[in-house]
């Protein structure tokens, strides 16, 4: 299909058929003191040779250097077939298909997609795919307000434990709408949300309590206990999960008795490179009596008129182009390449393969710990990890970092960034990447930034 | 030509409502909505107890073209959503004056009553609307 931009000709047509001076004057009704006015700070445009320089500067700063940092991207091995395939013509698009029913392939596609994700996280349904992971908390928040009718507070509850970037752009979209964020404390001695910490808000109204597992720290969460918390509480539950962990840990819908209500995350460790933090793609997942309030696309299978299998867009009478302003919300599209090369991904590995990349990714963050213990470097917090640990320095981490960095190491996540009073703590991860001589390479910079 | 059965009170928005005379109404959407929406797939009530102002936005009706709101016809407390819809919304298509009703309303005014539209006038709406 091809795409033709209007031409000058074109547009004074147009303009002199409605009968308007200018593309600007069509813009009238809007008052100037709403108006952007003039772009500032806006550099000059470059040549295609200054701009594939400059990309490529920026590219190598952070290229080469045998990277410990997760915080919420993860590197992993990506099959060279993945983005063989997904770069195919047929597949090549960023975008959500606007013909839907024109493009079969791309629909079957995201059914698979779909049907993968309820696979992993144990729910019922699963949309299209949303931007990234902390927009997608971000809709599961609004999505629990319109769940949960009962519920009139709109509070929900938010343990400092979940990524800090994730909290920080639900804030930006749910401030203005009236719903409250309300931080609960995690317990110093585990790293993870608990009971206790849990008790000063029982019996009130909280619209949802958000879980995140593994957390920020890379903690395993109690998930099941605060599951029948929140249950006994009258409190929705909103999962937020890494997916490939899922391949090994309990799926959010059997947490507790009967599961959560919505699962949120970022899909990035499925098949999408680390690439300078984008983009990758949020993942949602829900109960299906919660379907018709879930945000986004979602493609169903049916049969046609000659009863043959043909995939379609479903419950699309909520979204924005028809209901307008009245719309379940305003995303009305899903993240194409990157859910592509992701359904690729997963497809390649299978079950089995995603089993192993975890368990290989948690076994080496293991033998990490065990090796900087002999620098007497311990891991903060009590509670169980998964592929991620913070480590307690002596000093502040950042200075440490710098040290580690001159030796092509990129030794961790400074947490003090995000919590002042973790100045001394390092978030480690190390994915399934990692050799037994990177391992030693790491221990070996950090002998020498700590002496 | 619509069913417009001449014991209901009617609204602009296409709602009908039955006073069952013992202070509650019931609230349904007319037969001249229901085909103009076509086959129903999903039907959202209002809890009950929920307390609404004349003309707010109460309940949706969502067809395979479109979803909908339903107004509430008078101010007053929701008594009861029929739940029977959540399973089987093509109710509201094949009896819409019967047990496709939508919910039941305690009025804050019972006079209230007597602002709506009889089918009189409400069958004069439909043919201008025509």
């Amino acid at each position: 299909m091809p795409f033709i931009p209007h031409t000058q000709d074109d547009i004074r047509e147009m303009l002199a058929t409605i009968g308007v001076p200018s593309i600007e004057t069509l813009f009238d009704e809007i008052p100037a003191e709403l108006r952007t006015g003039e772009l500032r700070g806006i550099p000059d445009a470059m040549s295609e040779m200054e701009i594939t320089r400059l990309m490529g500067d920026r590219a190598a700063q952070d290229a080469g250097a045998l990277n410990f940092i997760g915080a919420g991207a993860y590197e992993h091995h990506i099959p060279a077939a993945v983005w063989q395939i997904a770069t195919r013509g047929e597949f090549y698009s960023a975008y959500t298909p606007y013909q839907a029913e024109a493009s079969q392939g791309t629909l079957q596609l995201i059914y698979e997609y779909q049907t993968m994700m309820t696979g992993l996280t144990g729910m019922d349904v699963s949309n299209a795919s949303l931007y990234d992971g902390a927009s997608a908390l971000a809709e599961a928040v609004l999505m629990a307000v319109r769940v949960h009718r009962k519920s009139k507070s709109r509070r929900i509850l938010v343990p400092t434990s979940v990524h800090p970037a994730y909290r920080a752009t639900t804030h930006a979209i749910v401030d203005g709408q009236e719903i409250e964020l309300v931080e609960v404390p995690f317990d110093p001695a585990s790293g993870r949300v608990s009971l206790d910490t849990l008790k000063p808000y029982e019996g009130e109204d909280y619209t949802a309590l958000v879980i995140q597992q593994p957390n920020f720290f890379g903690t395993l969460e109690e998930v099941d206990e605060l599951t029948r918390w929140a249950r006994a509480n009258n409190v929705l539950v909103i999962a937020v999960v890494n997916p490939l962990t899922l391949a090994l840990l309990t799926p959010p819908g059997e947490w507790g008795d009967d599961g959560v209500d919505i699962v949120c995350g970022d899909g990035q460790p499925l098949g999408a490179p680390l690439s300078s933090g984008g983009p990758y793609y949020g993942l949602m997942c829900c109960r299906q009596e919660h379907a018709r309030q879930m945000p986004g696309r979602i493609v169903g299978r049916t049969v046609d008129a000659d009863g043959k299998r043909g995939f379609v867009l479903t419950l699309q009478a909520r979204e924005q182009h028809i209901r307008r302003s009245k719309a379940t919300s305003n995303i009305c599209t899903n993240q194409g390449l990157v859910v592509t090369a992701s359904t690729i991904h997963m497809a390649l590995l299978g079950p089995e393969g995603l089993e192993r990349v975890a368990a290989a990714s948690h076994a080496n963050t293991q033998a990490l710990v065990e090796r900087v213990a002999a620098l007497g470097v311990q891991p903060l917090f009590s509670g169980e990890h998964f592929h991620e640990v913070v480590f307690k320095l002596d000093r502040p981490a950042a200075g440490v970092l710098a040290k580690m960095a001159e030796q092509g190491v990129l030794g961790g996540y400074d947490l003090g960034q995000d919590y002042p009073d973790m100045a001394d703590c390092l978030l480690v991860c190390a994915t399934e990447t990692k050799t037994g001589a990177d391992l030693d390479a790491y221990v070996a910079a950090l002998r020498t930034a700590l002496a | 030509m619509s069913n417009v059965p001449s014991d209901l009170k009617y609204t602009k928005s296409h709602e009908w409502v039955r006073d069952n005379g013992d202070g509650t109404v019931t609230v349904g959407v007319t037969d001249h909505a229901q085909e103009l929406l076509g086959d129903l797939v999903f039907v959202e009530t209002p809890e009950a107890g929920t307390n609404l102002a004349a003309e707010e936005s109460c309940a949706v009706v969502e067809s395979v073209k479109a979803a909908s709101d339903v107004y509430a016809p008078l101010a007053g407390e929701v008594v009861e959503g029929n739940e029977l819809l959540a399973d089987a919304p093509e109710t509201v298509n094949n009896d819409a004056y019967g047990d496709g009703w939508l919910f039941k309303l305690r009025p804050e005014n019972a006079d209230d009553l007597n602002g709506l539209m009889d089918a009189d006038a409400y069958n004069k709406l439909l043919e201008e609307e025509a």
